[in-house]
């Protein structure tokens, strides 16, 4: 942890902005998929407080990323779970934060594997910026510049609640 | 050539003389060992050999080593060999008959003398195949074999399954007073085996050869020597059972001797590590309660002598998955460092270590021989090892003379330099 | 002594042997292989994790049916797939084996997937490659020594009817001394913490000493099966079926087959497993190969996923 862990954003208040700019969109046939593991906590809640029919799906990027050369496979890859037809769906993909873009680009070509998306859209808690593709979040809680070489992550408290940190070593992958 | 070997620590094993002394060589005979007063009047050396903080020894001899030729040349010649012997002191050699072809003719024995005697290195001394091919059917013909040089006959590793054949065999050897030099080992129990049958091969998935396959072959042979008066050799015993059963016929007063090779006497079958060719060996290794045994009667003089096994293998050979690779290590360079190191690890007075390696095999080669090798005394011919006993060799394929660099020791760190050879009172190698 | 198995930093760097792997390592391997059974679900069944990679199958010794589960599974990761089956009887001397690695390394080869008649062969390999840290050497198969895949995902099979395998008793029953999944299973088994491992078999078909591999031996195969969960069925080749191990195929089924009699004195709810192909009749009752407690199948299916797990993580270490 580093000093500036104090002006972090609340990621409850986060939440609930991001929650309102959903709610208008969502149908309660659209798929919602999380991206493991903070992006398919935030997808379970909004799952439930959005009262979605189809059932949560989530994703394990681990097969689909492009640094799999440098880092070799995560230790703890999990299956992913698409478990509703995506052929023709609005699927909402959640992620917790956006930064390079390179993890929704992996997990845009998982979810074409399962079949091919009549829309997707991308819901972030937060925008970090410091993009290296081309990829933009149509929805977002908020934006929060971080420096490129700090790691901002989001945790899951044991009543449920979010919060933010930011580590000043990149996560360990393996 | 008249050599004055100055101030070395002379270990004679037949007389138990561990001194410094002086050694006057002359005529290729040793003429005197004292002080330095024990020259002869008319002593005046062309050559000095300082041996301060040397041992001076008889030269080594070695019970089994297999020059490849004729036939193996791509494995090893015998001029690499030759130079591989004296590089490790030995001066004296046996060499198996399992050549191509094998030393079953009197012309194969007499050209092979002939080659080694003009090479002017160590002493050869062919075992002469017991049976035409080494095919365990038709007795050789043993009395012109003994004429052309032969020392003893042998049945090297090839399978001897027909015991009427090998029960006439030493019948017929016996007559004639040859002795015959077997490997005891069960060519039925033995098939397709390539390592001890026990837990390590059970867990690599190795064939296993049962230590019963040594077993009940040594009781073969025993009762047909019993049965026969043949003197017999038994060569490179395996199990701690084997070296009871040799310590039982000795007892008896069986005309029996037995050697165990300088791999036996150090590896286990744990040694095999993740299948490492190197340790392919035959017989195969046994467990560690066998090596145990081996040491032990190798210690109390159940088995008379440790020899090399020395079977340089080409490299091809051994770059195979370990039950295809040719079993077999080089050795010539690595009796005397080995017989070092069993006897510190036992606690051996350094006469009795080399006993082992000198004085002892050379009374299993016999009288026959003419000259008597292994001996260190005035009057007897200058085969003389001298070396550093306290330097420590790392052995590597660089380092080794043979052409074979096939050993399990690639990378230890034996005791024992050879500095100086003696063959017939020359200098035939200096280190 | 070195893990050949393992590199500098402790990680899989070829799969030659269950036995020496760490139990953490057996489970990765596992849970990884977890993410994978669910791919068959989807539309497109492949990830593109070793895109651009070559694995080749050498395959010393013919097996259609274990290359065709490892170019499957080689496939699904987006590798490209050479098959290489060498015919060792054709060459003579020794130079072919490390000839065809050195050759195949200089084609930047990324995996071999080695099956040899020989114990050991793939520990000779995977030394070979030493020089060429990116190149995996994955075992599939050595003489009696090792079939290390095999032996996985037979622990993913327990695993997944199972669940746990701290309170387990697992019965091995044939041919144990020519056994190369024997060997991996039993390995497997006991770095799993299995209290209770059992070999059932006469004693021409089990090796010197077995009970050293942390084995309780049975001949009485009624005895053996006591209250076991799990059954473990060995093939047994054709060519031991008459000489000095056996006297024929019949006695060795009345003996050592699994009859649904026999089965009955296992668990209710205890499972068969067989690595294929199957002799029925002479090691299995069709009644049993095709009955209720049969996973033959499943293992199958598992077997694909358990090689994907092998070779994703090997590829990224």
């Amino acid at each position: 942890m580093i000093a500036h862990m104090t002006t972090l954003p609340d990621a409850e208040k986060l939440y609930a902005e991001l929650l309102r700019q959903v709610r208008p969109q969502v149908t309660p046939d659209t798929g919602v998929i999380g991206i493991m593991t903070g992006g398919a906590w935030l997808a379970e809640r909004l799952h439930r407080e959005l009262g979605i029919q189809q059932p949560l799906g989530v994703l394990d990027i681990s097969f689909y990323r492009d640094d799999f050369d440098q880092t070799g496979l995560s230790r703890n890859v999990k299956p992913s779970q698409v478990p509703f037809d995506v052929q023709g769906r609005h699927v909402l993909l959640v992620d917790d934060v956006l930064h390079t873009g390179r993890t929704v680009r992996a997990a845009m070509n998982e979810l074409f594997d399962y079949g091919r998306p009549g829309k997707i859209e991308l819901a972030v808690l937060v925008d970090r910026g410091g993009r290296e593709l081309p990829i933009a979040a149509q929805y977002r809680g908020g934006e929060f510049a971080v420096p490129n070489e700090h790691v901002l992550v989001l945790d899951r408290g044991d009543t449920g609640n979010f919060t933010l940190t930011l580590s000043d070593r990149h996560r360990e992958r393996k | 050539m008249k050599i004055h070997i100055k101030n070395g620590r002379v270990v004679d094993p037949r007389s138990g003389t561990d001194a410094i002394q002086d050694v006057y060589v002359a005529a290729g005979r040793v003429v005197a060992v004292g002080t330095a007063g024990a020259a002869p009047a008319d002593f005046k050396a062309q050559r000095t050999i300082d041996a301060t903080g040397l041992v001076v020894a008889p030269g080594l001899v070695d019970l089994s080593a297999r020059l490849r030729e004729p036939g193996f040349e791509y494995k090893a010649t015998l001029e690499t060999e030759m130079h591989a012997a004296v590089a490790g002191g030995v001066t004296s050699l046996v060499c198996p008959p399992d050549t191509d072809p094998p030393l079953d003719e009197p012309g194969l024995v007499e050209m092979l003398k002939y080659r080694a005697r003009s090479l002017n290195l160590a002493h050869v001394h062919p075992l002469g195949a017991m049976t035409v091919q080494l095919a365990g059917k038709r007795l050789t013909e043993m009395v012109l074999l003994q004429e052309a040089g032969c020392v003893a006959f042998s049945q090297a590793d090839a399978l001897m399954a027909d015991t009427q054949v090998l029960w006439r065999a030493l019948q017929y050897a016996s007559t004639f007073g040859f002795a015959v030099w077997l490997r005891p080992q069960d060519g039925f129990l033995a098939k397709d085996g390539v390592a001890h049958d026990g837990q390590v091969a059970t867990r690599l998935g190795l064939a296993g050869i049962p230590a019963s396959a040594e077993i009940i072959a040594l009781t073969t042979i025993l009762q047909l020597v019993r049965d026969t008066g043949a003197r017999v050799h038994l060569q490179r015993l395996s199990t701690a059972r084997g070296v009871e059963l040799v310590r039982l016929a000795k007892a008896e007063g069986l005309p029996v001797s037995c050697d165990v090779s300088a791999h036996h006497a150090h590896l286990s079958e744990m040694d095999i590590g993740y299948f490492d060719p190197h340790c392919h060996l035959v017989p195969p290794l046994r467990s560690d309660r066998d090596r145990a045994a081996l040491r032990q009667g190798l210690a109390d003089g159940t088995i008379d002598a440790l020899c090399s096994d020395h079977a340089p293998v080409d490299e091809d050979a051994k770059q195979l998955p370990f039950s295809e690779s040719e079993p077999g290590a080089t050795g010539l360079e690595l009796l005397l460092p080995l017989a070092l190191k069993w006897g510190t690890e036992m606690k051996l007075p350094l006469a009795r270590v080399l006993a082992t390696v000198t004085n002892n095999p050379a009374r299993i080669i016999g009288n026959g021989v003419g000259t008597q090798a292994g001996v260190l005394a005035a009057g007897e011919t200058a085969d003389l090892c001298i070396f550093d006993a306290n330097t420590m060799q790392r052995i590597s394929a660089g380092t080794l003379k043979s052409q074979g660099k096939n050993t399990p020791f690639l990378g230890y760190e034996l005791p024992g330099k050879v500095r100086y050879t003696l063959v017939g009172g020359l200098v035939v190698y200096e280190g | 002594m070195n893990n050949p198995q393992l590199n500098a930093r402790g990680e899989l760097q070829h799969l030659l042997s269950v036995e020496g792997l760490p139990r953490e390592t057996l489970l990765h391997i596992l849970a990884t292989a977890d993410s994978f059974v669910g791919l068959t679900d989807r539309d497109v069944k492949k990830v593109p994790l070793l895109r651009g990679k070559s694995v080749f199958n050498l395959f010393f010794e013919n097996s259609t049916r274990t290359r065709t589960t490892f170019e499957i599974a080689a496939k699904r990761l987006s590798a490209d797939v050479i098959n290489l089956n060498i015919n060792t009887s054709s060459t003579s001397k020794g130079e072919s084996l490390l000839d065809t690695v050195d050759n195949l390394s200089a084609m930047h080869a990324d995996m071999f997937i080695v099956r040899h008649a020989s114990s050991g062969a793939p520990y000779q390999i995977a030394r070979h490659v030493t020089p060429h840290p990116h190149l995996h050497v994955v075992n599939a198969g050595d003489g009696r020594h090792a079939h290390p895949t095999q032996g996985l995902l037979d622990l993913y099979t327990i695993r997944h009817y199972k669940k746990e395998f701290s309170q387990l008793s697992v019965a091995v029953i044939g041919d144990v001394l020519h056994s190369r999944v024997a060997r991996s299973l039993i390995h497997g088994l006991t770095t799993l913490g299995v209290p209770d491992v059992r070999v059932i078999g006469p004693k021409t078909l089990l090796p010197a000493g077995v009970e050293q591999l942390g084995v309780k031996v049975f001949h009485d195969m009624n005895k053996g099966m006591a209250g076991v969960d799990v059954v473990a069925m060995l093939r047994l080749q054709n060519e031991r079926m008459n000489g000095p191990l056996l006297p024929s195929a019949q006695e060795f089924f009345k003996s050592y087959g699994l009859t649904p009699e026999k089965l009955a004195l296992a668990k209710p709810d205890a499972i068969v497993m067989h690595p294929g192909p199957m002799n029925r009749g002479v090691e299995i009752d069709s009644a049993v190969a095709d009955g209720p407690s049969s996973v033959i199948l499943p293992q199958v299916t598992f077997g694909i996923a358990v090689r994907m797990a092998v070779m994703s993580i090997l590829a990224g270490n």
